[in-house]
């Protein structure tokens, strides 16, 4: 009986590895989707804290996954600020100071604009396919939508979550949901993406919300209003004379 | 002699005017005994503080380490060499590593330094002991102030986020086991204290350390890359601060002695005005300007020495209390970072008193000389007859 049972169980664990998807090649078609050459946003995020709820509106510049450029267009006390990020390395501008600040260090460990999201979120650059291992754990349904459940170990050691864990949207190949571990297995931060729409012939999600999940509050909710891919946008736009122009 | 005599005898008729110099003066010695006093005695007890809590005898220094710096912690630490590692073993050094993190009490975010401290060592006063726990994973001590600040208790947990020393995030609960009371807020507010070993596993940086405590024992020798920093360099600062409050109240009790000089200052001049005929006598008695001189000025100077001793009869007692008591600094004071107990006690040694006594009587003799001189310019003969001139 057990020659029979054994062999048996052996098969149905390969058949049932064997038809769940590739995880790699599912990044990789989510990487098609959400990167590009170059792209041109235009954003709001609206930050909730304990008391209150602020929005603010940005336009943002970025060339692959290395520089990027971004203005804030209003409230009033925002409008103007500007950052750029080329590399490892942010500066910003503030118009009331007229001063550029390089952030660098633990600075970048403080949030964006009070948001849930730190400087540090915001350099992170590297493609998910070079520093992690994906495999696929299973399949779940997130609002209607079927989703691919990917477990993802960091394969490097200078990686800022050692574990991720998304959800990936089985025919628009777009994450739903993605949420980010320390290295102890806390878990640390909960994306959600939704309000996903076809734009130059690729799956975006428009709306993202953001929520550190150690802090109170209701997160940071990040909707696109405009989006352009693989459009012109001019090499000065990723100098640091641009942060005073 | 005699011009002690006359001096005496000269303000003793003057009545209240006398009184009345004598009071603001003595005022000003003892204003000034107790306000040096109380600086020396924060002086005393912050030097005392900081070295038992936070310098110990000197430091060995990480040489990328800047302690007002936050950006060299992520660089200054490293394994320690033989040399550093025969020391730590002999008990003559104790090393601490420095790491910055995330603290999250009741779902706020604050930023923390965790400094790694061996739970065996014995050269500082932080009860390091209180961190053997083996029922405890990750043991952790505070002082009063963070313990305030984070709203926290002994026994409570905290939930910590910090980088790994290749900037992966790791997050771990963990439980105050000791809320300790110190003076020093350099390590109190903001700061976290781990067992060192703990530390050392969570940042990925086993054996490292980003400075070392030195005990009497400890003889500086050759460590490059390492650097030692003296008692007196790691006190350079709060001997700055303590010159500055010195100074700064010296502006203050200064125009108190300058009030009481001025008085002093005045009734010369009125003197010297009124006592014409008196001092014509003098010199027609056969005494020479310069004594005369010499007269006026004991005159003067006998004010300082009266303050002194009026002085000495209400402010000894007055002195004494305040020393005993103490003075209750305001409890803003302990967010200023440095080092200030809740109680300052003054201290007033031999040469605060001398030299404060010096400093009235040269002061009161200078400003009592200089309307005398006047009195070398005096006619005699028209002095004897009293004629203004």
């Amino acid at each position: 009986m057990k020659k029979v049972i054994f062999p048996a169980l052996a098969a149905l664990f390969f058949l049932a590895f064997a038809w769940l998807p590739d995880a790699n090649e599912i990044l990789k078609k989510v990487e098609q989707n959400l990167s590009s050459d170059n792209r041109v946003v235009e954003s709001e995020m609206t930050i909730h804290s304990r008391r209150s709820s602020r929005t603010m509106t940005a336009k943002t510049y970025s060339s692959g996954y290395k520089k990027s450029f971004t203005e804030y267009l209003s409230p009033a006390r925002e409008a103007g600020t500007k950052m750029l990020k080329l590399e490892n390395q942010l500066w910003i501008y503030s118009p009331s100071t007229d001063r550029t600040i390089q952030i660098s260090g633990h600075m970048l460990r403080q949030s964006v604009m009070g948001s849930d999201l730190s400087y540090e979120d915001m350099m992170d650059d590297r493609k998910l396919t070079d520093v992690y291992t994906a495999k696929v754990v299973g399949e779940e349904t997130l609002d209607g939508r079927k989703a691919h459940v990917l477990e993802l170990t960091a394969k490097v050691a200078d990686v800022a979550y050692f574990k991720r864990k998304m959800w990936v949207d089985t025919e628009r190949f777009v994450p739903l949901k993605e949420e980010l571990f320390a290295k102890s297995g806390q878990l640390l931060k909960r994306i959600t993406m939704s309000n996903v729409q076809r734009i130059q012939g690729r799956w975006f999600p428009m709306d993202m919300t953001y929520k550190d999940m150690l802090k109170q509050g209701a997160g940071t909710e990040f909707k696109v209003k405009k989006i352009q891919f693989n459009t012109s946008i001019p090499e000065y736009v990723f100098s640091k004379g641009a942060l005073k122009q | 002699m005699l011009a002690f005599k006359l001096a005496f005898k000269n303000i003793m008729g003057a009545g209240l005017r006398t009184f009345l110099n004598i009071a603001v003066l003595s005022f000003a010695f003892v204003i000034i005994i107790w306000h040096n006093g109380v600086i020396d005695g924060w002086n005393q007890q912050a030097r005392k503080d900081t070295t038992e809590w936070e310098i110990g005898q000197g430091q060995v220094w990480h040489p990328d380490f800047d302690p007002l710096d936050f950006l060299s912690y992520q660089d200054a630490h490293a394994p320690l060499s033989e040399a550093l590692q025969s020391e730590v073993a002999t008990g003559s050094l104790t090393p601490i590593l420095i790491a910055q993190a995330s603290a999250f009490p009741q779902g706020r975010m604050q930023g923390v330094v965790l400094r790694g401290i061996d739970p065996q060592q014995k050269i500082l006063k932080i009860p390091a002991h209180l961190l053997e726990r083996e029922d405890i994973k990750t043991p952790a001590l505070i002082g009063k102030r963070m313990a305030q600040s984070l709203k926290l208790e002994e026994g409570d947990p905290l939930l910590l986020r910090w980088r790994d020393k290749n900037g992966a995030f790791d997050a771990v609960e963990i439980t105050i086991v000791g809320v300790f009371d110190a003076n020093v807020p350099t390590i109190d507010g903001g700061q976290i204290w781990l067992p060192l070993q703990r530390l050392q596993d969570m940042t990925g940086l086993p054996g490292e350390a980003t400075l070392l405590v030195a005990d009497e024992s400890f003889t500086p020798s050759e460590l490059s890359p390492w650097v030692f920093r003296s008692q007196g360099y790691l006190l350079s600062d709060l001997n700055a601060i303590i010159q500055s409050k010195k100074g700064s109240g010296a502006v203050l009790y200064g125009l108190m002695l300058i009030i009481a000089l001025l008085a002093i200052f005045d009734t010369q001049v009125l003197s010297i005005f009124r006592r014409q005929k008196e001092i014509g006598t003098y010199i027609a008695l056969g005494m020479t300007r310069r004594q005369v001189v010499g007269i006026f000025t004991v005159e003067g100077s006998t004010y300082s020495i009266l303050a002194v001793l009026l002085g000495a009869l209400y402010g000894t007692p007055l002195l004494f209390w305040l020393a005993k008591t103490g003075w209750a600094m305001p409890a803003a004071s302990t967010d200023m970072g440095i080092s200030i107990a809740d109680r300052i006690y003054p201290v007033y040694g031999a040469g605060l008193v001398f030299g404060t006594v010096a400093l009235m009587v040269i002061a009161a003799t200078m400003v009592s000389y200089l309307p005398a001189r006047k009195i070398a310019r005096l006619n005699p003969t028209d002095a004897i007859k009293g004629k203004i001139q």
